[in-house]
């Protein structure tokens, strides 16, 4: 009974609620980075070094008015930002943060569940998400909104190829749908998948930063050409909904691509023995790590890069991204075929 | 016991959301149901133990076929008012014949299956050198569902080399 539904249980609030405090720090965090960027200080007034921001920003977005557009569908345009919020939240269920621990004489592992097909489950929840973006444009009955959401599905769509292909080149390497085997398998073959796999690594993030719409690819909410982009027409919590999901998108992002790429739970260089002193960073410690340093990365280009054309966007993702990713899926399949003749 | 009431339950809604898809008045909202629909049917493949399905029927139908579905219809003007010289009712007679015909179609499936004796299901998990949802899946595709899959992929080829023609008339 209590392995059945008590662990499970707990395992989920945890996740859930670290996973909407970690959205609302990401906020922060990416405020901060762009403003030392820009040499300016960022959010200072709200606690020390503006610590509480997020929640004065939370409870600002909570009493806000809600409005809903006279000629807006209505039942559409309040389903929206939930699925939205849905799938983004969802997705954790199958990340590994960590390996199994014993907790309180209990053996626990250290994600919600490891399903056979956890990664495919990513790739289709993901893909339920763009409906929130495209409905949003659709029941606003406004005509930015409804420019924003076409050019965000259309590239969502786009990229969600090129991402989906180089997922295809890494269950190859490790021949496993699961993430947990995923990791395991990047532990028993003694390398990260980012050196195998260098170019499905950089295709998955260029992939990653288009389907979280950020820039140099946030064209769905060019402020200078569609006002706010999709979101244009809502306010209060309904906005937040969809600003928390873009944020959490981005979390997943990171997570996925520090299990995919970067060894998950492992510390760096797992097999050299010189090395263990490291193991006094726990498992989980190391996850969080390295996705912060994706997270970082993320914010780092959103203040680097300008803004993509739309059509050097769709340029990028058809002619070169996705060429790109079939032809390492193919090398990789050659490659896989000859080392194991020899 | 459980699983009998989880799968009529889930047909429940099945059923129910395919009447909403065709009953609905705005487009939109149909193709809402729709996915909704998608959804659930994915549900029955989890209680049926084939999670690999389950998953492709999420990416495949809910996001990707049908995203495609509620473009058409949002950018598409359904308002155009049916030409005089048509007749009314042709589409639901139409539409009477297709029903009535996959309705056979089905009658005629169940009435075999019925006089069949229950065979082993081709390759039971023992007769199969892998173990895994996805694992069997490839390995019966690849060995004895070779030709229907490779007509598949070619089917599928065929369709995009004709959407590519179509929509450039000059390459």
């Amino acid at each position: 009974m209590i392995d059945a539904l008590l662990i499970p249980t707990i395992k989920i609030l945890i996740v859930l609620n670290a996973t909407l405090v970690a959205v609302s720090y990401m906020v922060l965090l990416e405020r901060k980075v762009i403003a030392w960027a820009q040499s300016r200080l960022g959010p200072m007034r709200v606690g020390p070094y503006g610590i509480l921001q997020p929640i004065a920003d939370a409870l600002k977005l909570m009493i806000k008015e809600d409005i809903t557009p006279v000629r807006a569908d209505k039942w559409v345009f309040t389903a929206a930002p939930i699925i939205t919020m849905v799938p983004a939240l969802i997705v954790y269920a199958v990340i590994p943060f960590g390996p199994e621990v014993s907790l309180f004489g209990r053996q626990v592992t250290l994600y919600i569940t490891d399903i056979n097909v956890g990664l495919l489950y990513i790739v289709s929840v993901a893909s339920i998400g763009v409906y929130g973006l495209i409905l949003a444009g659709y029941a606003s009955n406004s005509k930015y909104p409804l420019l924003a959401s076409l050019r965000a599905s259309a590239q969502l769509i786009s990229y969600e190829v090129a991402v989906t292909l180089t997922l295809v080149s890494v269950i190859m390497v490790a021949g496993s749908l699961s993430m947990v085997s995923i990791v395991r398998a990047q532990e028993s073959q003694q390398v990260w998948f980012a050196f195998i796999q260098p170019v499905a690594f950089v295709i998955f993030f260029i992939g990653g930063l288009a389907e979280t719409n950020r820039a140099p690819f946030d064209l769905p909410e060019a402020e200078q050409e569609l006002t706010g982009g999709f979101h244009t027409e809502y306010s209060g919590m309904r906005f937040a909904l969809f600003f928390l999901a873009e944020y959490a998108n981005i979390i997943v992002v990171s997570s996925v691509a520090t299990t995919l790429f970067l060894g998950g739970w492992l510390r760096p260089f797992p097999s050299w023995e010189w090395l263990s002193f490291l193991d006094i960073i726990p498992s989980w410690m190391w996850f969080l790590l390295k996705s912060f340093a994706f997270l970082y990365v993320f914010v780092w280009v959103r203040a680097t890069f300008p803004r993509y054309r739309y059509d050097q966007l769709m340029r990028l993702g058809w002619k070169v991204l996705i060429p790109l990713a079939i032809l390492n899926l193919v090398v990789t399949g050659i490659v896989k075929v000859l080392v194991g003749a020899s | 016991m459980a699983e009998a009431i989880v799968f009529y339950t889930l047909a429940a809604f099945i059923l129910g959301f395919a009447v909403l898809v065709v009953t609905t008045k705005d487009t939109v909202h149909s193709v809402l149901f729709l996915v909704l629909d998608f959804l659930f049917v994915a549900a029955l493949y989890v209680l049926l133990e084939a999670p690999f399905l389950a998953a492709i029927q999420v990416l495949v139908y809910a996001g990707g076929i049908v995203v495609l579905y509620l473009f058409v219809v949002m950018l598409v003007n359904l308002q155009r008012p049916p030409e005089a010289h048509e007749d009314p009712r042709r589409l639901t007679r139409v539409g009477f014949g297709l029903s009535m015909a996959v309705l056979a179609e089905l009658a005629a499936i169940a009435a075999y299956s019925a006089s069949i004796p229950a065979s082993p299901a081709i390759g039971s998990a023992a007769a199969l050198p892998v173990s895994g949802n996805t694992e069997e899946v490839g390995w019966m595709l690849y060995t004895s569902y070779l030709i229907p899959f490779e007509i598949a992929s070619m089917l599928l080829l065929v369709a995009m080399i004709g959407a590519i023609l179509l929509a450039k008339r000059e390459l």
